[in-house]
């Protein structure tokens, strides 16, 4: 129980670190873009891989990073259609990235389930 | 248009930002850990792409955008609205590196030096992305078929 505590928090501050130096480069660069690389960057991946093999072996990690392709397949689903709305509606980018992440979810769970059956 | 470091995007970033960043940065992280465990690395692995970075970056690249130009006497709620849509394109050429990223672990984790396989992924991710927002850029696929 101890160390499954330790773990989440481990994961936590390294994961918070992580997600944060790849949100200040993002900050640091012109154009938009081209600052937009980062909100695609493989952060949270960054943070916990290496905590994952050596915890759970390289095949858990491996099997991780197979499904990891199919969220990123429905990361782009997702950032295009944010950017479609904002550019073309021009709405709020709070309640349209809140709500698009259930798409997000719908696409890579649909896509997962595609893959396992 | 040439890409260039501007310190003042960094002024303008509030320290409950950052915060609002890494914890939500930590969360998922941890939850996508937690998700593994329960449901499998199989379920738990399309966590490792979760827009975390994404959802709240836009919010604040628009808020920022919009209080630069309030300070300019303009609204800039539009402008706000546009640059937020400019991140999200910015976010869908990284995530074609970000395939890279997780097939190069996926074939090449097994067997190999962990931080071998992290660095020439992070690498991979890195080129892919450049790539693809260079191509995009310079019209690439628009003067192919212009020339065709």
């Amino acid at each position: 129980m101890e160390r499954k505590l330790t773990d989440i928090i481990v994961r936590f501050f390294v994961g918070g670190l992580v997600v944060s130096a790849f949100s200040l480069i993002s900050d640091l660069l012109k154009p938009k873009t081209f600052a937009g690389l980062f909100g695609a960057a493989p952060s949270i991946a960054l943070a916990t891989l290496a905590l994952t093999v050596m915890k759970d072996g390289e095949q858990y990690a491996a099997i991780e990073a197979r499904s990891m392709i199919l969220g990123a397949i429905a990361l782009f689903g997702y950032a295009l259609a944010v950017s479609h709305i904002q550019l073309r509606f021009r709405r709020s980018a709070l309640p349209v990235a809140l709500v698009l992440l259930i798409f997000w979810i719908g696409l890579a769970s649909g896509l997962w389930y595609v893959m396992v059956s | 248009m040439i890409v260039t470091i501007s310190i003042s995007g960094l002024k303008r970033t509030k320290w409950w930002e950052l915060l609002l960043r890494f914890v939500l940065g930590g969360l998922v992280t941890a939850g996508a850990g937690e998700l593994a465990k329960r449901l499998g690395p199989g379920f738990g692995g399309l966590f490792l792409a979760f827009p975390v970075i994404l959802a709240s970056s836009v919010t604040l690249v628009q808020k920022h955008e919009r209080e630069g130009k309030q300070q300019k006497g303009m609204n800039g709620v539009i402008r706000g609205r546009q640059a937020a849509g400019a991140d999200a394109a910015g976010a869908a050429m990284g995530s074609i590196g970000l395939i890279a990223f997780a097939v190069c672990v996926w074939k090449f984790l097994p067997g190999h030096n962990l931080w071998f396989v992290i660095g020439g992924a992070t690498l991979a991710w890195a080129v892919v992305c450049v790539m693809v927002w260079y191509f995009w850029k310079c019209n690439f696929l628009r003067r192919i078929s212009s020339a065709s």
